[in-house]
């Protein structure tokens, strides 16, 4: 597909490597050329300096012939008016980004009265992600498939569950609830598992169930299940604000630390239910005030990085809470992964996922659709869903008689709201969705699981 | 330095190299010429399996940035340039192995200086080769890789900067990897236009081939001894207009082939360069007139000599060492402009010397008034600091390396003249220059010493002096 990115920053280096891995033909546009100039190193992209709203500049970017727009400027605004001019101009698929909360209320009135194929907001999704976690508080992370009836959910395998050196095959007879291990990670690698595998302690163990199985497992284990009761979030942006939102929806009581008089004031307004407490989070008495021990989720979303991580570290000393941290834009991921901070959420990867999402399912209309899509293990694996037709080649064959490719897992089948763990007899009908973990990138059909043929 | 993915793109280059040598095989098989035909094949068979041997099995690391693009691009031609010599060892038509060398660089660095007395008693599939190596060189090896090579990320483009001539390099399409795939089909087909359009003139098949490779690639090579100078005036002409073309900017061709004409004519560095052309052939055609029976005549030799000099080809059809002085000093300076960016020829490039222009345009407004702040443009475009910087230092490593060259040939005790245009012809990948190293004679006379050094020259001039540059400083190797 052609497609144009308009803004160089954050999410949209995300995108642009991603889509670039995927083959896909691309134009960016920044008004900074040294930004562009220091990305094109990195990226086979069309660079291009302007502004993205000028008709003239899309035109060279060549707009009528492109699929997809997307739109991830800085400015909200600037996002909305690109997509409205493309429009103008040419047929393609417009994405904006939107994150502030005026527009959000009236998302869909803009989306649909200005023509804009999706809108993001990266902010309210990041909320959304921790919600999710907040409600199943033992797992690292969770992605949802199927409209929430299936759940990819992450945990690290510790030694009270006596698991270590324990094959994947003899789980079942452990345990009565039926889940399957879909990656594992370990030493900076994930793996795709069979039935021999050999766990370890101290893996990161994704499986997929259902989400009552999932939380069934997860109390045979001997893990809470029940959702938090309270939380702290420090840091009082627009996260925080769409968090408190939909935690205080679902009963849960929300505080919130903030350094600025002001914004507390604001958000005092606006959440007239939560506590607000103005302070500043590297004030340890203040913090402990405030029930830093006490609290049963701390959730660290302050703008600075490196002290959302230290707060995670000094929850993780201090409390018996669960803690979730914010990384903007700290590049070592990895290394964060090894610290025992919690869960970690990414709004840019939650952002690119998502656009990523819309783009993969538009371009395969004619055939299985891509459901969901969601990059796992920090973006060295993927989960998909796919919709099956009629006529699809998997269709109607029991799954141990399918050549299915290697590092690479069917996790579930979503039959008419059923969810089934697959075995080896059963088979993928068409209508239903299923659900794929795969370490190969760019899988854009359910057919592409398949060993090519030669 | 990630030394696997320079083994991986070096060792494709030699396996792609001894591919292209199969042409020039069968060209010998054909004309029955045994011995050339087993010496190419043994030079394709041990590119091959050099290249086999070199390419690192599994590519474990793919990091690529623009010091490994310099780095691999320096090294694949000095590679190629090697491996391109041992035809001419293998069938004993150049005995010393410098010579050999020279002769594969002028090749493929598209230069068409020659150490060969005698060029009509190789055998044809060494000729053809020589030709070839124009073909190859003028677009590009690793350029031509690109189209078949799966890299991905920031790669490919940093291969294309160190090897496209110009101070940058401008995408086609979104992707490199199409961008190369454009160039090289716009390049074909012009090619196989030429081709035809000599054959129309009853020209026979092997001349019309080699001939227009050498015209293509803007190298120079000729098949008789004087160049082109014994084919029919319609031939000459359709050289002519065809060497122009090939020293356009490749992207006016792509304008055109999208129909944008309107953007093709109005490319600045296109405009100024036909417009340096019509100048010189006027001026010299008025300077000439006396010398030939009528003015047509005049300005056909002209025109030939101009195209021929500017895109830095180096085919002649008539000896201009004679010539007055003016024409011979205009034709020295055509030699530094070269042709456009993005084309094929060689030379310090019209949009150099227009962005030089611009920058003493602003200087001279900065004397006035000390407070003007002005940008430098080209086609409406603002252009970077950074470009009109290297552009800028790009002038001062010329000057120093042909005052160096100059200097060290100067052993051989030859005129001033000869050694100065000796160095200009092969720096700026031109072939003929004056007195000594005429168009009717050739680089033979120099000894081996300075045959090193022009051949290093050549290599210098064809990747635009820093990838080579970059290979002698200690940094490049250093692991930090």
């Amino acid at each position: 597909m052609n497609i144009i990115i308009i803004g160089c920053g954050k999410v949209g280096r995300v995108l642009a490597k991603q889509l670039n891995e995927e083959n896909h033909d691309l134009v960016i546009i920044d008004n900074q050329e040294d930004k562009l100039q220091e990305f094109s190193e990195e990226i086979d992209a069309l660079c291009i300096t302007g502004n993205g709203t000028s008709v003239s500049t899309l035109n060279e970017a060549g707009i009528a012939t492109a699929d997809a727009l997307i739109a991830v400027t800085g400015s909200d605004e600037l996002n909305l008016l690109c997509c409205v001019v493309a429009k103008k101009v040419s047929e393609c698929q417009t994405i904006a980004r939107v994150r502030n909360p005026v527009y959000s209320e009236e998302i869909d009135f803009i989306q649909e009265r200005l023509g804009i194929s999706m809108i993001v907001n990266p902010e309210y999704l990041t909320a959304r992600e921790i919600t999710r976690l907040l409600q199943f508080p033992s797992a690292l992370q969770i992605d949802a498939f199927s409209k929430g009836r299936a759940e990819l959910v992450k945990f690290r395998l510790l030694p009270e569950f006596n698991l270590d050196g324990v094959k994947i095959s003899e789980l079942s007879s452990r345990y009565t609830q039926s889940v399957l291990i879909c990656a594992v990670e370990r030493d900076n690698g994930v793996i795709i598992p069979n039935g021999n595998f050999v766990l370890k302690n101290d893996d990161l163990i994704s499986i997929a169930a259902a989400p009552v199985a999932a939380r069934k497992f997860f109390h045979q284990l001997g893990l809470s299940t029940r959702p938090v009761k309270n939380a702290l979030l420090i840091g009082g942006g627009k996260i925080s604000y769409y968090l408190a939102q939909e935690l205080l929806k679902n009963k849960i009581d929300v505080r919130i630390l903030e350094k600025d008089k002001a914004r507390c004031e604001e958000l005092a307004e606006l959440l007239p239910d939560a506590s607000i407490v103005n302070g500043d989070s590297s004030d340890q008495k203040l913090l402990f005030q405030c029930g830093f021990q006490t609290a049963e989720a701390i959730v660290a979303l302050t703008n600075i990085d490196e002290e959302n991580v230290f707060l995670g570290l000094s929850a993780k000393e201090h409390s018996h809470s669960k803690q979730i941290v914010k990384i903007n834009l700290l590049a070592f991921d990895r290394i964060i992964s090894k610290l025992d901070v919690g869960s970690v959420v990414y709004p840019k990867f939650i952002t690119a996922d998502y656009i990523m999402q819309h783009i993969r399912a538009s371009q395969n209309i004619a055939g299985n659709q891509v459901k969901t899509f969601v990059h796992i293990l920090e973006n060295r694996a993927e989960a998909l869903e796919f919709s099956i037709k009629e006529d699809s080649k998997v269709a109607g064959i029991s799954l141990k008689d399918l050549k299915i490719k290697k590092d690479l897992l069917i996790c579930c089948i979503n039959r008419k709201g059923n969810i089934i763990i697959p075995k080896g007899q059963d088979t993928i009908e068409a209508g239903d969705t299923v659900v794929v973990v795969s370490t190969h990138k760019g899988l854009q059909d359910i057919e592409d699981i398949l060993e090519r043929q030669v | 330095m990630n030394y696997s993915i320079i083994r991986y793109v070096t060792g494709h280059t030699m396996l792609l190299e001894g591919v292209l040598m199969l042409p020039s095989c069968l060209v010998s098989i054909l004309y029955g010429e045994s011995s050339a035909a087993i010496a190419l094949a043994l030079s394709a068979t041990l590119c091959a399996v050099l290249g086999v041997l070199l390419k690192p099995r599994k590519l474990k690391n793919s990091t690529f940035f623009a010091k490994e693009g310099y780095v691999t691009v320096a090294l694949c031609w000095m590679v190629i340039s090697i491996m391109g010599s041992l035809p001419f060892l293998f069938s004993g038509a150049i005995t010393n192995p410098i010579d050999a060398v020279f002769e594969a660089v002028s090749g493929f660095t598209t230069t068409g200086a020659s150490i060969l007395n005698d060029v009509e008693a190789l055998p044809k599939g060494i000729l053809f080769w020589r030709s070839f190596t124009h073909w190859i060189g003028g677009m590009g090896v690793l350029v031509f890789l690109l189209t078949l090579l799966p890299m991905t990320g920031g790669s490919h483009m940093n291969l294309m900067k160190a090897e496209s001539p110009g101070p940058s390099v401008s995408r086609l399409a979104p992707k490199v990897q199409t961008t190369a795939k454009i160039l090289y089909k716009i390049y074909i087909w012009m090619t196989v236009v030429q081709i035809i359009l000599l054959l129309l003139g009853k020209m026979p098949l092997f001349d019309a081939m080699t001939l227009s490779f050498g015209t293509a690639g803007t190298g120079g090579f000729g098949i008789l001894n004087d160049s082109i100078g014994s084919y029919s005036t319609y031939h000459q002409v359709v050289i002519t207009i065809f060497m122009i073309l090939f020293g356009i900017n490749f992207n006016a061709f792509y304008f055109i082939l999208l129909k944008q004409i309107k953007e093709a004519l109005a490319m600045e560095e296109v405009k100024a360069y036909l417009m340096v052309i019509a100048a010189a052939v006027l001026a010299i055609t008025v300077n000439i007139a006396h010398l030939y029976d009528n003015v047509l005549v005049a300005l056909q030799q002209s025109a030939f000599q101009v195209a021929s000099i500017i895109t830095t080809t180096g085919y002649s059809t008539t000896d201009f060492n004679t010539w007055p002085e003016i024409s011979r000093t205009i034709l020295v300076m055509l030699m530094f402009i070269g042709a456009c960016a993005g084309s094929t020829g060689g030379g310090m490039k019209v949009s150099r010397f227009l962005i030089w222009f611009k920058t003493v345009t602003k200087e001279i407004r900065l004397y006035l008034h000390p407070k003007t702040v002005k940008q430098i443009k080209m086609d409406g475009k603002t252009i970077a600091p950074e470009v009109i910087r290297s552009t800028n230092v790009y002038l001062v490593v010329y000057v120093i390396i042909f005052a160096a060259s100059v200097l060290l040939i100067a052993v051989d005790n030859f005129d001033s003249t000869t050694n100065f245009t000796a160095v200009a012809a092969t720096l700026n990948n031109i072939g003929p220059g004056l007195n000594q190293v005429g168009p009717m004679s050739n680089f033979s006379c120099f000894s081996n010493f300075s045959t090193v050094i022009l051949t290093i020259d050549m290599l210098a001039g064809r990747l635009e002096l820093f990838p080579l540059l970059l290979l002698f400083s200690k940094d490049t190797w250093k692991k930090f």
